[in-house]
C-alpha cells in the first residue's frame, strides 16, 4: 500500500482516473489485450468522480475470476471475497453500516451461476448495494468454458459441439427479481454507461448494471468473432437504446440487446427500514419506562 | 449475584453472544440450531443490532464476515448439512484474519441423517473441513451457564487472534433446558480486536512488529484504504506468489494459535488426584460422563474426568501428562471415533484406551460407561 499523496503520474498518458481512483503500483492489470474489462472498470472509477464519492466511505466487493481482479485495482476499501459470494459479503458489511456506499464488480459466472441465488435474493430484499456485471460471456480466468450468457450454439472449451443450454439475460433476471434498478451497459457505450452507473450508485435500492464486455482471447477466438475491435463493433451495431427498443417488435429486437435503464422503481431500502425497526424498538420502550 | 434464569443451551447462546457483543447474527433456518435464529431476530434490534435471514448457510456465513469487516461482532449458527456448506468461507475468514463465530448444533448424520437426534459428528470436521492447512478454535459447553459463558469466550478469542471460533455444541446442550446465574454485567470480561486507533495511509494492514501475530486492521469505512483477499498475501494484503512471502503467512498464522496454546486451551477435570481411570468427554456427553462417575466412586472405583472445553487446539501436552499417570482412559463420545484417534495419538501406548460411542442416534447412557470402566 502506497499513500497515494506519493504517487505521481508517470506520464501525461496516464489519465487522472488512474491517479485517483486506482493503485497504480499493482498495475499494469493482468486482463488480456483486448479485453473489455479495464474499460468498465474505468466506466466505475469515472461515475465514482462524477458523483464525488468519498474513497474512504466507498466499498468494493469482488467474487473470483477475470472481473474480481478489479477490487485489487481500485484505491477504496477493497475486498476480494470467495467464488459467487460477493453480494453476501457486501450485503453485511452495508448492513453494519448503511452509510457505506458498497459497489459489487462480479462476472457472468460468478453472480449469475455460482452466486446466483444471491443476486435474486438481494434484489429482492433491495440492499442499497450496486452490482456491475463485467459480463463477456465465458468463464474467462480458468480458460473458456462456457458460462450461464453464453448464446445457445457459441462455443467454449468445455462446449466444443457448441453450447445446448439457452443463456440467461441478467438484467432480465434481475428485474424479475423484484431488483428496483436494472440496466445494460457495454465496453463500446462508454459515456452511457457511465451514466448508467452513476444512476445505478445514485438509485436508493438494489441496482443491477450488466455490461457486456468482450473477451476476444477466449470467447472471440473459440467464436471466429474476430479481434477486440471487431468485438466491440458488434456492440456498436446490435445493441439498441432502450428508447428506441420500447418501440421495436419482439423480431426486431431478436439478437439484439437492449442499452439503458430497463427498469426503475421506489420500494423500501432495506437497510434503511432495519434502522427504523430499531428506531421504532427503542421509542416503545422509552415510552414504557 | 445476578438473576436466575430458565434458559436453553440455544438460548444461552444467544444471550452470552449479546453480552460478548454481538450486534449481527447471519443464518439460515436448521434443526436443532434454530432457536440460535429466532431469538436473535427478536432480541438484536432491541439491543441496536441486525438479524437477517439469508438466502442459504454460504450466505449466512459470508453476510457476517462481511459485517465482521465493517467492524461489527457478528455470528451465525448451523447444524450439520449448514456447516458443511459453511467450510469454504470459514477458511475465507481464518486466511483473511476477520473474526467471527460459528456455532454448529451437531445433529446425527451423515447427510440429512436424523436432524432431531444428538451427535458429536463433526468434530474432525471442526478441524479439518476447510480446504487447506489452518489453525482452529473449538470450543464445547457442556450445559446451558457454560454455553451463556463459552460463547462470550468464542468472541473473545475470536476477537483477541482476529480469527473465526467454532462453538461445537451438540443436540442435547443446544435443547437442554436448565436454571443458571446471570453474571453481573460487570463481572464479564469483552475482548475487542486488534484495529489501529487512527487511520495511517503508510500502514501495511497485515504489518506485524516484532514479535506480534495478530494484524490491527482497520474497520471499512475508518478511513484506511486497504485490499482484504482469500488469496494468499503480504503484509500489504494484495496476492502474492512468492513462496517465502506463502511461508511466512501460513507460519505466522498457524503460530499465532500454537503460540498462545497456554491461553487458548482451557479443560476441566475432576478427581484426578487419585484416579485410575479417566473418562475423556466434551459437550453434552460429560453429563452421563458425570453420572458415570459418581456411580464408580460408590462402587470404590477411582475414576476421574477429563474434559476439555477447547477441543481444537487439543489439549495434547495435559492429556499426554496425565497418561502416564492413569491405567485407562476411556473416550466417551456422540460419533463413531473421532476425537478418539486424537487421545490415541497423544497416549500412544502410556495407557490403554477404551472407546464409548454411539452414531445411532441414541444418547450415551452413565451405565455404558459404567460398564466399560468395570470392564477392565
Amino acid at each position: 500500500m502506497v499513500n497515494r499523496g506519493d504517487v505521481k503520474p508517470k506520464n501525461k498518458q496516464m489519465s487522472n482516473l488512474v491517479y485517483k481512483y486506482m493503485r497504480p503500483e499493482h498495475l499494469p492489470h493482468i486482463w488480456c489485450p483486448g479485453c473489455g474489462n479495464g474499460i468498465i472498470m474505468r466506466d466505475v472509477a469515472q461515475a465514482i468522480e462524477n458523483l464525488g464519492l468519498s474513497r474512504n466511505n466507498t466499498i468494493i466487493v469482488s467474487g473470483i475470476g477475470c472481473s474480481s481482479r478489479a477490487a485489487g485495482y481500485l484505491d477504496f476499501n477493497t475486498i476480494h471475497t470467495t467464488h459467487g459470494r460477493a453480494i453476501a459479503f457486501a450485503t453485511g458489511i452495508k448492513l453494519a453500516n448503511p452509510s457505506l456506499e458498497v459497489i459489487v464488480i462480479a462476472g457472468d459466472g460468478d453472480i449469475s451461476a455460482i452466486g446466483g441465488n444471491h443476486l435474486i435474493h438481494a434484489a429482492r430484499r433491495n440492499i442499497g448495494i450496486t452490482v456491475v456485471v463485467m459480463n463477456n460471456n465465458i468463464y474467462g480466468m480458468t480458460g473458456g468454458q462456457y458460462s450461464p450468457t453464453t448464446p445457445k450454439g457459441a462455443f467454449g472449451t468445455t462446449a466444443p459441439y457448441g453450447n445446448l443450454d439457452r443463456s440467461f439475460d441478467i438484467a432480465g433476471l434481475a428485474y424479475g427479481a423484484g431488483a428496483s434498478f436494472s440496466a445494460r451497459g457495454s465496453a463500446y457505450h462508454v459515456q452511457q454507461t457511465i451514466n448508467i452507473i452513476q444512476e445505478g450508485i445514485r438509485h436508493d435500492g438494489f441496482s443491477l448494471i450488466d455490461v457486456a464486455s468482450v473477451c476476444p482471447t477466449y470467447f472471440g477466438r473459440k467464436n471466429k468473432s474476430g479481434s477486440a475491435v471487431d468485438m466491440l463493433k458488434w456492440q456498436r451495431d446490435n445493441m439498441i437504446p432502450a428508447e428506441k427498443a420500447e418501440k421495436m417488435s419482439p423480431e426486431e429486437l431478436k439478437g439484439k440487446l437492449v442499452l439503458g435503464i430497463l427498469h426503475q422503481t421506489q420500494y423500501t431500502e432495506f437497510t434503511y427500514a432495519y434502522e427504523r425497526l430499531i428506531k421504532r424498538l427503542y421509542e416503545e420502550r422509552e415510552a414504557n419506562e | 449475584m445476578g438473576d436466575v434464569v430458565l434458559m436453553q443451551g440455544n438460548e444461552a447462546c444467544v444471550e452470552g453472544a449479546l453480552a460478548a457483543g454481538m450486534r449481527l447474527y447471519a443464518g439460515y433456518p436448521i434443526t436443532p440450531s434454530t432457536e440460535i435464529a429466532e431469538l436473535s431476530a427478536l432480541r438484536l434490534p432491541q439491543e441496536g443490532g441486525k438479524f437477517i435471514q439469508m438466502e442459504d448457510e454460504i450466505a449466512s456465513i459470508a453476510c457476517a464476515i462481511g459485517a465482521s469487516v465493517a467492524g461489527v461482532k457478528s455470528m451465525t449458527a448451523t447444524s450439520g448439512p449448514g456447516f458443511s456448506l459453511k467450510q469454504e468461507n470459514l477458511g475465507y475468514a481464518v486466511l483473511a484474519e476477520i473474526p467471527l463465530v460459528v456455532v454448529d448444533v451437531q445433529r446425527m448424520g451423515p447427510s440429512t441423517g436424523m436432524p432431531t437426534s444428538p451427535s458429536q459428528g463433526d468434530m474432525m470436521m471442526a478441524r479439518w473441513g476447510t480446504h487447506g492447512d489452518h489453525p482452529i478454535i473449538a470450543i464445547c459447553p457442556s450445559s446451558v451457564k457454560e454455553t451463556y459463558d463459552l460463547t462470550i469466550r468464542a468472541f473473545n478469542l475470536s476477537e483477541k487472534y482476529r480469527t473465526p471460533v467454532l462453538l461445537m455444541m451438540d443436540e442435547l446442550v443446544g435443547h437442554l433446558r436448565e436454571g443458571m446465574e446471570l453474571p453481573d454485567k460487570e463481572d464479564i470480561t469483552i475482548v475487542d480486536r486488534p484495529t489501529v486507533k487512527y487511520p495511517d495511509p503508510k500502514r501495511l494492514p497485515y504489518h506485524m512488529k516484532k514479535g506480534q501475530l495478530v494484524p490491527e486492521m482497520a474497520p471499512f469505512g475508518m478511513g484506511q484504504r486497504y485490499n482484504i483477499t482469500g488469496l494468499i498475501h503480504d503484509e500489504s494484503g494484495f496476492p502474492t506468489n512468492s513462496i517465502e512471502e506463502a511461508e511466512k503467512m501460513m507460519n505466522r498464522l498457524m503460530h499465532k494459535i500454537s503460540d498462545n496454546y497456554e491461553k487458548i486451551k482451557d479443560y476441566v477435570t475432576e478427581n484426578l488426584e487419585d484416579a485410575d481411570v479417566v473418562i475423556f468427554c466434551y459437550g453434552g456427553t460429560a453429563r452421563a460422563a458425570q453420572t458415570a462417575m459418581e456411580m464408580a466412586r460408590e462402587k470404590g472405583l477411582k475414576v476421574g474426568i477429563f474434559r476439555p472445553r477447547t477441543v481444537w487446539p487439543f489439549p495434547e501436552k495435559e492429556l499426554e501428562e496425565l497418561s502416564r499417570k492413569v491405567k485407562r482412559i476411556v473416550v466417551a463420545e456422540h460419533n463413531y471415533g473421532q476425537m478418539l484417534l486424537e487421545v490415541q495419538r497423544v497416549v500412544k501406548n502410556n495407557c490403554i484406551v477404551g472407546f464409548v460411542g454411539k452414531w445411532n442416534g441414541g444418547v450415551i447412557t452413565p451405565q455404558e460407561i459404567l460398564a466399560k470402566i468395570e470392564e477392565a
